[in-house]
């Protein structure tokens, strides 16, 4: 069994290498071999899953040690995996929901003449995750955390032609670079505290050091993780992803790759629970964003980036959980994955919407779509109701005990804790109705426009391959796109009751990451009558707001938060004014100081000595006597010198 | 008497040289084939100097031994060690890619130049370059490395001056006169450099009495050559200024650009993946070597000078708007990283160091040498003059964006390896300069991403609209250095094996024992 | 007869020698200053060899009338030629050979 798990990462590899170097043969079958690749992955998952469902709890991890990698003096990095139960409910996830989003891209990017690359990429993405999570040991988690950043660039710059595209990709690597110096600096310190960063002896060995290290490699994990998760304060990347195509946001930035942060703060619990320092601030991280990223959902019309902030918010949710520690870690891996399918299944419903309506993505040229996308409107509807917490949806459970475990979290912090998630939730509710109701109900704003605004230049239509400023005949998209979202859909509203029922998923993975039972201090079904409260408050408002009132198909100007909400609550302008225009200054000086100090000093001391021999030749004039003097001089000087050397 | 190996490595490209100089002025491609096969004989050789070598033998293998000039104890002395060996073998797979790379850039510019011999001139001067670059490796006789190292610099300046881009923003007589300042300048600072080592090996000789590094080495260790404190740092110092002009390290660095913005593609690989890593190969085995209590006190300006060349090569690699100067900037910045892990002192550092040094040449090759085949086609050497270019010519702009990933190291490629080495390996004995040459990862990314944008994404720029994709020969030029970059990025245990007993023997010669972890951890 | 007598009329000799080499430009004229102040030398050394009562100055003043000779010989040939060619003798009509 062991020997299947590099087969995991092996099969989407070699699906991207073929892919990626098959070149144009390829082109008519190269979808099919990445999705039957990804659907290989997923079935040696399942064999695996199975597999370990029959052991005893405590005898479930297994490992694979495939070499020895980087063989130096007191250094030992293998190629060597870990599979346990928080790996499986990746893999799972991964090769699962992969595999939809697959079998999705063949429909979504029929038109695209790059489509065989696309599925290189994704296949590439696979792989890269699944080492991810696969690894045994840090640096190894660090290429797979690279990995899936590179993929990440090329899938979002994927449409390389369109300027923003291309500018949106370089920004999701460099901000994720400064998340992964983080990962480096936390992986160097393991080095120096432990001389190893396999996951078990620095795991167990943990209680050993300081409590000062322990705090100082969590906080560089949390770094590591705000990058990859998009949490504040390096979330500004996220927003901008959404360049990328519709299935690259469902599955990288929605159900897996933005989640790798949790996996990393989950995975080295046994640093976190020893650095209580670093615990807090992991919380405060998770509840910033999360209600960052509600605000900016509500203010978003193009409806990718509304669905990007609720990720940033939901993510945050997660994070707020797993830095509760052993009372919230189980319950931020449940989110994530009840969040993976019902995000998902919303970023596949938004695809679809946009497939039927020549690439529009804003939602004020939307309106009464349930008539003409039946089975989107379904999905995507069920997707909503699980997202917003309905009661008994898969939402509901992972969100509710989250909200719990904050609340017993304990003290005054427990309380703020517990009252940001409640407000989250209502604002939650808030966002998910007014894109339900902006896109499927209302009147048919996509009809008889007068004239499109013209200037906005990142709501541009996402291909190429319509015309885009023809009305649009709003249809359902073909079978190989709806299937995904129903399968989705049904994961949006089972999972959660099929993990939450009987604490299946707290028992499944408790010998990982070890659970705690929160005692919160009000009752628990205080706190799930309360979430079902400000849930239909939230609903209710937006419906006065969007459902009762005809939203304008130009946005209004909005209050100074509305504005500042559309712009990324003004951190973009932050981030031009101060690294961009600092930095582009810095370099430019800099080039100019090479050039004129650096430079300029050697080039001085040439041009000195070339002045200065310029002088002296002008002593050589040619006249015979002048040289004569010299030569009289020179001989006088030397009688005198020797004279005076014998009188001394 | 056995086969003398090493010296035949270095003697065949040197009569090769001679050779393709020789070849008729009409038969110019002969002259090409004829370097390119005595490059291939040279990696031969070099391969089964790879193979003699054994990593667990003796210090210094293959050795040979003959007296030169006895009066003064000057001896031909050849031996390798894990270091040498590996970059030896690095040097000669890289010539033939250089020859392949440029088997254009000296033709004639009009057909129907019947006495044209620069091109016999191109691709003897390489072969010239690459017989001294392998003695150099290969001398353990101080004053027979001086005298190639010093050597080198005759073929390179012709190289640089004499052979440089077809087409020129600013028309070919600014070109020109550029170059020859280019040259000039690179003649003129590693001259200086030189001159200073001379009088250091003279001081060295004045000393010990003899040239040979086994013997002082060994003489130094035994006590029986006591040095004062003063003496050795002078003649430290003396050897560092040559090997850091050559390296180059912060404040020397001004030449490379110039020097790589000027030459011909293949030609600034030439200088900067194989020439300047005799500069950092030096400074393992000469400054290291026979000056271990001088190093040991340079060392926390040396770390600063390091540091400072990270940061500040990549910073200014985001400010240029030159291809080419770009690259030179990014490998001074990597120099830093070099240098870094040779003066950390710990075996994770000048392991990663030395890895560092074949990684970079061949993440440097890869990445220049498309940068090369790009700007032949546009004839241009500025960012701004290109745009687009992946909609034209994808597999262009895959492999130079692969040669740019190697550059910002991503882990999977080579350059990860190495450069996570050397961090780890600084971290470990100064947390605070190893947290700040982290920053460096995060400019690389930047420099890298921003030139891939500007010249490869985006709106197709009508001037390149009709740019071919890779040929055939730039392919076979590319295809293998990337199959290495992953290979050795997934496997570096060949090279790491090879380097690792070398390693072991500098950290005795400083007589530095690696930090320990705090705590012991279960295994 | 106070051999240091012969050194004065040697000084005198000399510094008419130099000061004519200095002011004049006729190259014929140099040329004669200068075996001027060869000859002064060698009336110093005669001088000097008879007041130390040995022969070295003697013998080297025979060695410094042999060089004078070839000195002559070229000096005047190149004279002669740069006559023949500039139709002048004077020293600053040949300032050409300068940077």
């Amino acid at each position: 069994m062991e020997n299947l798990i590099a087969l995991l990462v092996a099969a989407p590899l070699l699906g991207a290498a073929v892919l990626l170097c098959g070149g144009r043969r390829l082109d008519a079958v190269g979808h099919w071999i990445g999705t039957v690749l990804a659907a290989v992955s997923f079935v040696i998952g399942a064999v695996l899953f199975a597999d370990m469902l029959g052991k005893d709890a405590e005898a479930r991890e297994i490992g694979q040690h495939l070499f020895s990698w980087i063989p130096v003096e007191g250094f030992q990095a293998d190629i060597a995996f870990q599979l346990d139960q928080l790996s499986m409910t990746f893999v799972l996830l991964i090769t699962g929901v992969g595999t939809l989003i697959h079998l999705y891209s063949i429909g979504y990017m029929e038109h695209d003449e790059r489509r065989r690359r696309f599925f290189g990429y994704l296949n590439l993405f696979l792989a890269a995750m699944l080492l991810l999570v696969l690894a045994d040991n840090y640096l190894l988690l660090y290429v797979g955390w690279e990995g899936v950043g590179l993929a990440s660039y090329l899938l979002i710059g994927f449409w390389q032609h369109k300027p923003s595209a291309a500018t949106a990709a370089k920004k999701a690597f460099l901000v994720n670079r400064v998340g992964d110096m983080g990962l480096s600096i936390a992986i160097m310190l393991m080095f120096t505290t432990f001389g190893t960063f396999a996951f078990g002896p620095v795991l167990e060995s943990a209680g050993e050091t300081s409590e000062g290290k322990l705090t100082a490699i969590a906080l560089m994990l949390l770094l590591a993780a705000c990058g990859k998760s998009a949490q504040v304060p390096l979330q500004s990347w996220l927003g901008d992803a959404m360049e990328g195509p519709t299935p690259v946001s469902a599955l990288i930035h929605a159900a897996t790759m933005v989640t790798a942060g949790v996996y990393l703060i989950v995975r080295s619990a046994d640093i976190f629970n020893l650095a209580p320092d670093a615990q807090l601030v992991t919380t405060v991280v998770g509840a910033v964003t999360l209600l960052f990223g509600a605000i900016v959902g509500c203010a978003k019309d193009d409806i990718k980036k509304a669905l990007a902030g609720s990720t940033m918010s939901q993510i945050g949710y997660m994070v707020l959980a797993a830095g509760l520690g052993p009372i919230g870690y189980v319950f931020a891996i449940m989110h994530l994955v009840t969040h993976g399918f019902f995000k998902a299944g919303l970023f596949l419903g938004a695809g679809s919407v946009m497939h039927g309506m020549n690439d529009e993505v804003d939602m004020r040229k939307y309106g009464g779509l349930r008539k003409y996308m039946p089975v989107t409107f379904v999905t995507f509807g069920l997707g909503y109701l699980a997202i917003i917490g309905f009661p008994g949806l898969s939402g509901f459970f992972s969100k509710d005990k989250i909200i719990e475990a904050a609340f017993a979290k304990g003290g005054t912090e427990g309380w703020i804790l517990g009252g940001v998630a409640l407000l989250g939730a209502a604002i939650t509710a808030y966002y998910m109705t007014r894109v339900m109701l902006m896109t499927f109900f209302g009147e048919e704003r996509w009809r008889s426009r007068p004239t499109a605004s013209p200037d906005q230049p990142d709501v541009e239509p996402a291909a190429e391959h319509q015309g885009a400023h023809a009305e649009p005949h709003p249809h359902e998209s073909p079978r190989s796109m709806t299937i995904p979202m129903i399968v989705l859909a049904f994961g949006s509203v089972f999972a959660g009751a099929f993990f939450g029922i009987g604490d299946r998923f707290v028992h499944w993975l408790e010998p990982v990451t070890g659970h705690k039972h929160g005692h919160p201090p009000v009752s628990a079904l205080t706190i799930t009558l309360s979430t079902v409260a400000v849930l239909v408050l939230g609903a209710g408002l937006a419906y006065l707001h969007y459902g009762r009132r005809p939203v304008p198909a130009v946005a209004p100007r909005g209050s100074l938060l509305t504005r500042a909400a559309r712009r990324d609550l003004l951190q973009d302008d932050f981030n031009h004014v101060v690294l961009v225009r600092g930095g582009e200054h810095l370099t430019r000086s800099l080039v100019y100081v090479d050039h004129t100090l650096v430079d300029g000093v050697v080039n001085g001391t040439a041009a000195s000595v070339g002045g200065l021999s310029g002088r002296l030749r002008k002593l050589q004039n040619g006249y015979a006597r002048s040289y004569a003097v010299s030569m009289f001089g020179g001989a006088a000087v030397l009688i005198a010198a020797t004279l005076l050397m014998r009188a001394v | 008497m056995s086969f003398p190996l090493l010296t035949a490595t270095a003697v065949l490209p040197a009569l090769g040289a001679i050779a393709t100089a020789a070849v008729p002025a009409a038969r110019r491609t002969a002259a090409k084939w004829l370097a390119l096969l005595v490059s291939l004989g040279t990696l031969a050789l070099a391969v089964t100097v790879l193979v003699r070598y054994d990593p667990d033998g003796d210090r210094y293998q293959l050795t040979e031994s003959h007296s030169w000039i006895a009066d003064f104890g000057v001896r031909y002395e050849l031996g390798v060690d894990g270091i040498a060996v590996a970059l030896i073998a690095l040097t000669a797979l890289l010539i033939p890619f250089i020859i392949l790379a440029g088997w254009h850039d000296a033709d004639p510019l009009e057909t129907g130049h019947k006495r044209w011999r620069p091109t016999q001139g191109f691709f003897a001067l390489i072969l010239a370059v690459e017989a001294m670059v392998i003695i150099s490796f290969e001398a353990t006789d101080v004053f027979l490395f001086y005298i190639f190292f010093e050597a080198m610099l005759i073929p390179m300046y012709f190289l640089i001056g004499g052979f440089g881009d077809r087409a020129h923003e600013h028309g070919e007589e600014t070109a020109a006169t550029q170059r020859s300042y280019a040259a000039v300048k690179f003649l003129l600072y590693n001259l200086a450099g030189g001159l200073i080592m001379l009088a250091a090996v003279i001081g060295l000789y004045v000393v010990a009495g003899n040239f040979s590094l086994t013997e002082i080495a060994e003489a130094r260790a035994n006590g029986s050559l006591d040095m004062a404190t003063n003496t050795e740092r002078w003649l430290f110092l003396g050897f560092f200024f040559a090997f850091a002009v050559k390296a180059p390290l912060w404040p020397l660095h001004t030449w490379l650009p110039n020097a790589m913005g000027e030459a011909t593609a293949p030609v600034a690989v030439l200088i900067t993946a194989v020439v300047d890593k005799v500069g950092t190969f030096a400074m393992l085995r000469f400054c290291l070597g026979l000056f271990p209590e001088a190093s040991k006190w340079a060392t926390p300006a040396i770390l600063v000078l390091a540091l400072i060349s990270i940061i500040y090569g990549a910073l200014l690699a985001v400010g240029q708007r030159d291809i080419k100067r770009l690259v030179a900037y990014a490998s001074i910045s990597h120099f830093g990283f070099i240098i870094l892990g040779i003066f950390a002192m710990t075996s994770q550092g000048q392991s990663g160091a030395t890895l560092y040094m074949v990684n970079h040449g061949i993440s440097t090759a890869a990445l220049m040498l498309v940068a090369g085949f790009l700007i032949s086609r546009r004839g241009s050497r500025l960012i701004a003059d290109y745009g687009g270019v992946q909609k034209v010519a994808p597999v262009l702009a895959g492999t130079f964006l692969i040669g740019g990933l190697a550059t910002l190291s991503l882990p999977g490629l080579a350059p990860f390896v190495s450069e996570f080495l050397v961090l780890v390996g600084t971290f470990a004995r100064y947390p605070a300069v190893g947290i700040i040459a982290t920053f460096g990862i995060v400019l690389a990314a930047l420099y890298v991403l921003v030139l891939y944008q500007r010249t490869m994404t985006g709106p197709v720029k009508p001037e390149v609209a009709k740019m071919p994709d890779l040929r055939i020969r730039e392919l076979v030029v590319v295809a293998p250095l990337i199959a290495l970059l992953i290979l050795l990025g997934v496997y570096p245990k060949p090279v790491t094996d090879i380097v690792n007993p070398a390693v072991k023997q500098t950290m005795s010669d400083v007589q530095k024992k690696d930090p320990q972890p705090e705590v012991e951890a279960a295994k | 007869m106070n051999p240091v007598n012969y050194l004065y009329l040697a000084a005198l000799l000399f510094t008419i020698g130099a000061t004519g080499v200095l002011i004049r430009r006729n190259a014929i004229v140099l040329f004669m200053c200068v075996e001027l102040m060869l000859n002064a030398c060698n009336l110093a050394l005669v001088a000097f060899s008879r007041m130390h009562g040995n022969l070295d100055g003697q013998i080297i003043a025979f060695f410094v009338m042999v060089v004078a000779a070839a000195e002559v010989v070229v000096g005047l040939a190149i004279i002669v030629s740069l006559f023949r060619s500039r139709h002048s003798a004077s020293v600053d009509d040949a300032s050409l050979m300068k940077l």
